[in-house]
């Protein structure tokens, strides 16, 4: 075999960006590996993606008090994520618009203004500059036209207390950008009667790999039970796996895959394991066990059987495309990536909790996050493992330039949670992003 | 001296234990390792920068195992399908600046810091911080009732805690 495949070279089929290659009629599916290496690519994305999506900042709980303030790494920008006084929340750019300083370094806390440390500029938490200097220091009419004050992120919405950014002035509405993505959305705050909180603290931590490699994992059903066996083999030994079927993992797994539009897909099939908002398991004990079932009867009198028995028993792993990854499994994750290199990106991790929930529900969910969830999770750092081995294997890309993506595809709209048509979803979006964004970059595998 | 501080263990004891512990985990004997735990013992890794008392059924942590789940990672950790940890990484441990802070009863209170570091595929990892341990000190062999590692790094620069600490 030459080094170019036969099947390429006889029905070459790129998609815009030169990067895809979808041959329906042969059920094949291939991304050049280039995509996950070159700095070139990588600033197309920035430029092309991650300048014009809707990226996820915070929750609204993170701030829940007015003067709350937290900073965020977003979209290569440092952000400042707050409520002003009167209860508003902004994104503000995190620097100084006198000389640039970063403006608030702490990561999180409560203010009645933000104070430059560098000259002492000084702003209200709604953004406004609030120093006053005695005549003569400035002209008249410097204040005029908002040039002192903070730089807020052109466009900043909320869906169901997640809040997005954009730095594209003109892009859709929040709503329209998240399609599909709403229903799945909805399921996961329809949790709480109260509505959802960010519960303890975040996890983030770092992996030497492309951002793109994690967008494709965390909807990855096909690797779960290879990579994750000895997670399994875990929740065998406590008494953690609840499930139909006949105990067969791999066939637990097989529910269902949806396109939600815009490079955003899910899968959702019903849980081998325990779910603290309402599905218990016998590894929890019996004394836990009425707990979760008032859980569980409640959402099913909120939401009606189907739905309520949907939420409770179900597990949905969701990416909104770019890089935001809602996972509804053995706990809620919200997870986020940043590209700070082709071959690294920074992660941030939390765990989504009932608001006011039951504090032994809370333990219980704390505990449940971390035993698959997570850098010291039990299965959590085989995915790093595995991100990072195919990041290393990319270095063989002038000789092995493919990745595979196709399996499924035979199946076409009746695909499997353990097929790869999720990603073929968040593939599809970033070929037309790519193509047909500002910056060009030159497509091919080598 | 008081009553209460003649009881304490020498520090020179707790350091011999404590380095012991260190080397077991140097070499991988993790079973071993494990069975310096008593039943319902508990080891906990809070996030990097979190607070010593940080309450794991409150706030998210890295590692908060029961003592069942921490035998399940020592046994999954003894497995070749342990991706992160296969093959095994090497480490080295350091312990240092060991304190005795009290005793409650049987269980002695020891304080200490803790530098590791991990090679593996080519990279190194350094892990920092510091670790409250109780410890039973009664009978036999002492027995560790819970250990807690507090990772004085603003960022888990190593991206993952996949050895045990």
């Amino acid at each position: 075999m030459t080094l170019l495949d036969p099947i390429v070279r006889q029905r070459h089929a790129p998609t815009r960006s030169g990067f895809v290659v979808e041959e329906p009629d042969r059920f094949l599916f291939r991304v050049a590996r280039r995509a996950f290496t070159e700095e070139a690519v990588l600033e197309a994305e920035r430029r092309n993606i991650f300048d014009r999506c809707w990226l996820y900042l915070g929750h609204g709980s993170e701030i829940a008090q007015n003067g709350d303030y937290l900073t965020r790494s977003v979209g290569g920008r440092e952000m400042v994520f707050n409520r002003d006084r009167g209860g508003a929340v902004h994104a503000f750019l995190n620097t100084c618009p006198h000389r640039g300083a970063t403006l608030v370094r702490e990561p999180r806390g409560n203010a009645l203004a933000f104070q430059c440390f560098y000259h002492g500029w000084a702003f209200n938490v709604n953004g406004r500059f609030a120093s006053r200097y005695a005549e003569g220091n400035y002209g008249e009419g410097h204040y005029d036209g908002g040039c002192a004050d903070l730089t807020p992120a052109p466009r900043i919405e909320h869906y169901r207390d997640l809040y997005f950014i954009n730095f594209d002035r003109d892009a859709e509405s929040l709503e329209d950008y998240l399609a599909g993505a709403k229903e799945y959305i909805d399921i996961v705050a329809d949790h709480g009667a109260d509505g959802m909180e960010i519960v303890g603290g975040d996890q983030s931590y770092f992996i030497n790999a492309n951002w793109k490699l994690l967008a494709e994992n965390s909807v990855d059903g096909f690797h779960g039970v290879p990579t994750h066996s000895t997670y399994f083999d875990y929740l065998q030994e406590v008494g953690g796996v609840r499930m139909g079927g006949g105990g067969d993992v791999a066939a637990a797994f097989r529910g269902a895959m949806k396109d939600l539009g815009n490079g955003h897909a899910v899968i959702e099939y019903p849980s081998p394991w325990g779910r603290p908002v309402a599905r218990w398991t016998p590894a929890w004990g019996e004394d836990k066990r009425e707990l979760i079932e008032q859980g569980r009867a409640r959402l099913i009198q909120a939401h009606g059987q189907e739905r309520g028995l949907r939420m409770a028993e179900y597990s949905r792993n969701m990416v909104i495309f770019p890089n935001l990854v809602i996972n509804d499994i053995m706990a809620v994750t919200v997870r986020t990536f940043q590209p700070l290199a082709p071959d690294r990106m920074a992660v941030s991790a939390w765990a989504l909790g009932v608001r006011g929930e039951d504090e032994r529900v809370r333990a219980l969910r704390l505990f449940n996050f971390l035993e698959f969830l997570g850098p010291g999770g039990l299965a959590t750092p085989d995915d790093v493992e595995a991100l990072e081995c195919c990041q290393k294997g990319y270095r063989n890309l002038r000789e092995a330039p493919w990745n595979d993506i196709s399996k499924g595809m035979p199946r076409g709209a009746g695909a499997r949670t353990d097929d790869e048509e999720q990603m073929r979803c968040f593939w599809r979006e970033w070929d037309r992003r790519i193509a047909e964004g500002p910056v060009k970059v030159a497509g091919g595998a080598v | 001296m008081s009553g209460e501080s003649a009881n304490l263990p020498q520090r020179a004891e707790v350091e011999d234990f404590l380095y012991a512990e260190a080397a077991l985990l140097d070499d991988w004997r993790l079973d071993e390792w494990f069975a310096l735990f008593a039943p319902g013992a508990v080891y906990e890794v809070p996030t990097a920068g979190a607070p010593d008392d940080d309450d794991p059924t409150k706030s998210l942590f890295y590692i908060a195992d029961d003592y069942v789940r921490l035998r399940e990672r020592v046994v999954r950790l003894g497995k070749k399908e342990a991706h992160a940890e296969y093959p095994h990484s090497r480490t080295r441990r350091s312990i240092s600046n060991v304190r005795v802070l009290g005793r409650e009863g049987s269980i002695a209170k020891v304080a200490c810091n803790l530098l590791c570091h991990r090679a593996r595929a080519g990279k190194v990892d350094t892990y920092f911080g510091h670790a409250l341990y109780t410890i039973d000190t009664t009978g036999d062999g002492w027995k560790i009732r819970s250990k807690r590692v507090m990772l004085d790094m603003d960022l888990l620069y190593p991206g993952k805690v996949s050895i045990i600490l």
